[in-house]
């Protein structure tokens, strides 16, 4: 114990007096994030218990509904979330080995496939407000009210569930471009005291603690794509 | 304990494991599997990919006991949320549906 408060008198100017040192504080600060991603693993749960639900209920109705979201460019933003995370596993690395150049640049390229799949997501709900797609009235003006044939519904498919699909699929994707965007914010933030030289190989639970959100949004988003976009392909989709 | 720092070399062959995974699963959704296959195969390789994230890019793999604790409760309670719910959807019938 002794040696302990040797150090204490030494210690890092970031080190919280509660905490004995910097390695204590850091396992408590991840400790702490993955609690709450335990809880938004849980709030996400709930949002994939409703389409396991209702896709087992109208399985033809969901197929056709899927069949219209553009695979194209779900499978680009994927790959622009997965090279993301990359980017985020690089920012951590470099912070942890002390490259404070390279740290830099892993956050702002994060930041900007952050942003383009943003993007992405933004022209893929243009092209469903155009088509009528946007469930309900939530668009005044526009309502819910796709083109039948174009949608190629079946003899005994119900547009109602084809709706039903469409409000699982806004208010999925919708919770998870709102934690993207809340993921933008906390990197910018990162990005700000980057610059300003806060994070050092001794230092830098934030960038480890935001980095862990950050995979845990690529994570959602890994479910979400076969889920949404994949489910009716071998139905004869296009 | 002190902190483990991943390799490069590991983070890079995880980003490609999982691009594959992504090329993988798009195709597989094309062909037409017998049966509940395709929503399988999707499932499967959608759950290697979650892990792969979990394992490296999170650091669980070389975190403290405590973190796996926490990882595995989220699991076990989002189990516990899809059983009890599809209890009763599946078996809402078996007394006869008016």
């Amino acid at each position: 114990m002794a040696e302990s408060y040797v150090e204490h008198e030494v210690s890092h100017p970031a080190l919280q007096h509660h905490f004995e040192n910097l390695e204590q504080q850091r396992e408590a600060g991840t400790l702490g994030m993955w609690v709450f991603l335990v809880t938004e693993i849980m709030f996400f749960g709930g949002m994939f218990l409703a389409y396991t639900l209702y896709r087992s209920k109208f399985p033809a109705a969901f197929a056709i509904a899927s069949n219209h979201l553009d695979i194209k460019l779900g499978a680009i933003n994927t790959a622009v979330l997965i090279f993301s995370s990359f980017t985020m596993a690089m920012a951590v690395y470099n912070t942890q080995v002390g490259k404070r150049r390279a740290q830099i640049i892993s956050l702002v390229l994060t930041i900007v496939l952050g942003l383009g799949f943003l993007g992405i997501k933004a022209v893929e709900y243009y092209q469903k407000y155009e088509d009528h797609l946007i469930p309900g009235s939530l668009i005044p003006g526009n309502p819910f009210n796709p083109d039948p044939h174009e949608m190629h519904l079946t003899p005994g498919g119900s547009m109602q569930h084809v709706q039903m699909f469409y409000w699982i699929y806004f208010a999925m994707t919708g919770m998870h471009a709102l934690h993207m965007i809340i993921g933008v914010g906390l990197l910018s933030f990162l990005l700000y005291f980057s610059v300003k030289g806060r994070y050092s190989p001794e230092y830098h639970n934030p960038v480890e603690v935001i980095g862990l959100y950050w995979h845990f949004v690529d994570i959602v988003w890994i479910f979400l794509f076969p889920l949404l976009y994949l489910l009716g392909r071998h139905t004869g989709g296009h | 304990m002190s902190e483990h720092i991943v390799p490069v070399k590991v983070y890079i062959s995880i980003f490609l494991a999982l691009m594959v995974g992504t090329a993988v699963t798009v195709l597989a959704a094309f062909q037409n599997f017998p049966g509940a296959l395709n929503v399988i195969v999707a499932m499967t390789i959608a759950v290697v990919k979650a892990t792969l994230v979990v394992l490296y890019f999170m650091h669980v793999r070389y975190s403290a006991r405590l973190i796996w604790v926490i990882v595995a409760s989220a699991l076990f309670w989002m189990g516990i949320l899809f059983a009890l719910t599809f209890s009763d959807y599946w078996t809402r019938c078996w007394l006869g549906c008016t």
